[in-house]
């Protein structure tokens, strides 16, 4: 088991009070495992990449533990994190196409980067992780800016992964890309698993159809909680929470016309999380919802594999 | 209503200028009202680029884009008629105004005769329209708002203008999944009210669902136009192809479309001649003829 996270809560200090933004989250994440994080703006799934790796300054935790490779991780030691970062766990961040150093050529940036980490360049390694992704070994003589984002973004792929890290959090990583460089991120991706540069990895997007090509497991979380985790196809051919079944009948798909037939949304929003209401969170937008929902439903394994937190499951 | 007539843009590049990169080149294509027509195209096609020219926020090289018969001119007679929204509901909102002082603005600039409690009504019919609860929104500060909200708002906004023109560029991207589609949806009605649409996009999907018209654009150039139901079910351009078997799908394997190697398109990166292959589908590609 690479990770475990049990009843992990982070919350949010605001001057408000507290925004519950991850309230007793668990699940596991087997060695060679892609888990597919998805869920609307807001549900936790980017807190969760980030609690893993680095907490800011307003996150706190407020109970439950993570384990990687049977070690606890000290996410809120963010001096003790550093030993992890990197070496261990490592993020590929949203902002892949802007983060490098714009006044460094890549091949100095890269021997710099590992300097700091107390460890030094393979120049061949660096250079076939690199065809693995398709950059020519040119590319490090090259500034970021001279490369296009698509480009920049794989060799953030590869930077972070060459310490072969055993947990790799890709966090919206394709959102800013075309279709066909989209497709070529997310198979390198499939290729870093693969060839064992990382262990195990979570793939955060809010993209249902991508997370389903390239994951194996995919969680769906709602308002800070796991509402369904199951085998990627599970979810998509037989989702089991009323609110996975809704998110995938919202799913625009080439070739469905308005004419022909009208794909609707899911009503109403999230509840707050700064003061979440007691028992079921999608209970105000689900069509199900009954009485019983007014209590918090538990996660349930309804299949091998299969975890669901509804009543009407 | 909307017409483009070999619209060409090249912008000046390089310290002094001393280079042109041609963004836009010969594009013409028309939008009538009630008819939504997307414009597809990956980063750098020029597909904004357009849509600004469109709105007159960007002048053109060359060409002709006219609104009505008149050419496209800043003012506020044709801003009346033509609206845009962007990809970004957030900064596209004054951090300071509350949502009513959008509105009030409005009047002020456009309807300065029509008394206050009319227009009062005008605001919250425009708010229903666009399926907004107006107590839910005036009175509130941008941040306080979702982005689907905001969206919304903006296109309340336009609708309180009566445009008959709407540039959406990429009006969606920034939306959750259950939010976007009734954006998109509400886009239908309106449509089916009159309003002609340019849908601006790069998600093909997205595209798809609503516009009887598709125009896919490559380097600034139209390779493929034409019912949507053509451009997409049987695509003919192999750029085209390729754009739909990258996308992911939900029920299907990725599929690997294998460049025809036999293309022009992937020989030297050229466009052919944009030629009618079938009624009101258009492709330029120079081996039509013996790819089909």
């Amino acid at each position: 088991m690479s990770l475990q996270v049990s009843d992990l809560r982070v919350h949010y200090r605001t001057l408000k009070g507290d925004v519950r933004a991850l309230d007793g989250v668990s699940f596991d994440l087997a060695d060679g495992e892609i888990l597919g994080l998805v869920g609307e703006s807001g549900c936790g799934k980017s807190t969760l990449g980030k609690a893993l790796i680095r907490m800011d300054g307003r996150m706190r935790r407020t109970g439950g533990t993570v384990a990687l490779d049977g070690e606890e991780l000290p996410i809120d030691d963010d001096r003790r994190m550093n030993d992890f970062r990197f070496r261990r766990v490592s993020l590929i961040p949203q902002y892949a196409m802007s983060a490098l150093n714009p006044t460094r050529k890549i091949r100095r940036l890269v021997a710099e980067l590992l300097r700091s980490r107390g460890a030094a360049v393979d120049p061949a390694e660096l250079e076939s992780r690199m065809a693995h992704v398709g950059l020519p070994p040119a590319v490090l003589d090259r500034y970021p800016i001279e490369l296009s984002g698509g480009m920049r973004q794989r060799m953030v792929m590869v930077i972070s992964t060459l310490l072969d890290p055993s947990l790799l959090i890709a966090d919206e990583v394709t959102s800013a890309l075309d279709v066909s460089t989209q497709k070529a991120v997310a198979r390198a991706l499939l290729g870093f698993r693969d060839s064992g540069y990382v262990k195990s990895m979570i793939f955060i997007t809010h993209d249902l159809a991508l997370t389903h090509h390239i994951a194996d497991t995919i969680m769906v979380m709602y308002a800070g909680r796991l509402a369904e985790k199951a085998p990627a196809d599970v979810i998509v051919k037989a989702p089991r929470h009323p609110y996975t079944r809704l998110l995938l009948d919202s799913l625009p798909e080439v070739g469905v016309r308005y004419a022909d037939r009208r794909l609707d949304g899911i009503a109403g929003s999230p509840p707050s999380l700064l003061d979440p209401p007691a028992g079921c969170r999608f209970r105000d937008r689900c069509p199900l919802a009954g009485e019983e929902c007014g209590e918090d439903p538990p996660v349930t394994e309804l299949a091998p594999d299969h975890h669901v937190a509804c009543w009407k499951a | 209503m909307l017409r483009l007539d070999d619209v060409t843009k090249r912008f000046r590049i390089g310290a002094l200028g001393g280079r042109s990169l041609t963004a836009v080149s010969d594009v013409s294509f028309e939008v009538a009202p009630g008819e939504v027509v997307s414009l597809i195209g990956e980063s750098g096609s020029g597909k904004s680029t357009i849509g600004r020219m469109i709105l007159g926020l960007q002048p053109i090289t060359s060409g002709t884009i006219t609104f009505d018969g008149r050419p496209v001119r800043q003012g506020k007679e044709f801003y009346r008629g033509v609206q845009g929204i962007f990809q970004d509901p957030f900064s596209s909102f004054n951090p300071v105004f509350k949502a009513d002082r959008v509105f009030a603005m409005v009047k002020d600039a456009y309807f300065p005769s029509v008394p206050g409690p009319e227009w009062a009504a005008r605001v919250e019919d425009a708010l229903r329209d666009v399926r907004l609860n107006p107590g839910q929104v005036l009175g509130k500060y941008p941040h306080q708002l979702s982005g689907g909200q905001l969206q919304r708002l903006l296109i309340a906004r336009a609708l309180l203008l009566e445009i008959r023109l709407l540039v959406a560029d990429e009006i969606t991207s920034m939306l959750d999944a259950s939010t976007r589609i009734e954006v998109l949806n509400l886009l239908a009605e309106l449509k089916s009210r009159g309003l002609g649409v340019l849908y601006i996009t790069h998600d093909l999907s997205l595209g798809t669902y609503l516009a009887e018209r598709t125009i896919v654009l490559r380097r600034g150039s139209v390779v493929e136009m034409g019912p949507t139901g053509q451009v997409f079910g049987g695509p003919l351009h192999p750029y085209t192809r390729e754009l739909l078997a990258a996308v992911p799908r939900l029920h299907q394997p990725w599929d690997d479309a294998t460049p025809v190697d036999t293309c022009a398109y992937h020989l030297n990166g050229g466009t052919g001649v944009l030629a009618e292959a079938g009624s009101g589908h258009f492709v330029a590609c120079a081996r039509l003829s013996t790819c089909q």
